[in-house]
């Protein structure tokens, strides 16, 4: 039963992904990464992530994908025509797409080759069936607090960089 | 309760990382580069939490998966202003036409 819900977000995952790399309108790539994110969310709790699968879906679903949508609205080319689809599409070239899905395949067989001739052994068992949250909680605030201090430094540098970047300082252009 | 094997998470990971990074090879537009890099962050996010099922007294793979998660936030806002930036300037957002420092 679980292999079968793993291989269906799996599937959904893999499939809004090549939705992404095959649609050339850049809005509709945009909510493909939607279904990405959900997927990837689904995935983390078939393997026992559940607070990491909340706050994904709160992070990535909640900011950075309606951040990035914005990004595209105001980004879109000038020209004015009729065709809905046209202002997001982005062109690409016969030889950077070889490139590209050349890249793609070659790296994919890699890690193939990699992960099946490699043989894991795990050290501790398998994670029971429990909430992760309250272990989270205890490492973030006694083993991990560096990381954690410098993480919230890192977010208010980031806010304070992105609102001086987005800042409009020549209002004539 | 049967549990998926590990390789299945590593498959799916890296079947994601190459499509982020085909995307991002691909896509003539800022914004596609960055759908791109988001994808390849969630892939390598997905490993992480696959290897740290089996840490369920310390959750290493899962406190990395979520300072990973912060960096990414904090590199798609940046991202974003300068691409509005450079937008605002050069009126395009394709990168083979932002050749120049100084327009």
């Amino acid at each position: 039963m679980e292999v079968i819900i793993f291989y269906i977000f799996s599937a959904l995952t893999l499939a809004a992904g090549l939705f992404i790399l095959f649609s050339r309108n850049l809005i509709y790539g945009a909510f493909a990464l939607f279904v990405v994110f959900l997927g990837v969310a689904a995935l983390y709790v078939l393997a026992g992530a559940d607070f990491l699968a909340v706050s994904q879906i709160m992070i990535y679903v909640g900011g950075i994908l309606v951040l990035l949508i914005f990004g595209i609205m105001l980004t879109q080319k000038k020209e004015k025509s009729d065709d809905s689809t046209r202002h997001n599409r982005v062109e690409v070239p016969i030889t950077r797409k070889i490139w590209g899905f050349l890249t793609g395949i070659g790296l994919f067989g890699l890690l193939m080759k990699v992960i099946f001739s490699s043989d894991f052994r795990m050290a501790g068992e398998e994670m029971s069936t429990k909430s992760t949250i309250k272990t989270i909680g205890v490492e973030l605030m006694t083993s991990h607090l560096l990381p954690f201090e410098i993480a919230a430094i890192l977010l208010l540098v980031a806010l304070i960089g992105a609102a001086y970047l987005a800042l409009n300082r020549n209002p004539t252009a | 309760m049967t549990t998926i094997p590990v390789q299945y998470y590593l498959v799916i990971a890296a079947a994601l990382f190459c499509i982020g990074l085909a995307i991002s090879i691909t896509k003539r537009h800022f914004i596609g580069m960055l759908l791109g890099i988001e994808l390849m962050l969630n892939a390598v996010n997905i490993n992480l939490v696959a290897f740290g099922r089996h840490d369920p007294e310390r959750l290493s793979g899962q406190l990395f998966a979520l300072f990973v998660i912060v960096v990414a936030a904090a590199e798609v806002t940046v991202a974003l202003a300068i691409i509005l930036r450079v937008y605002g300037r050069f009126k395009t957002v394709d990168p083979d036409k932002v050749n120049e420092l100084k327009q």
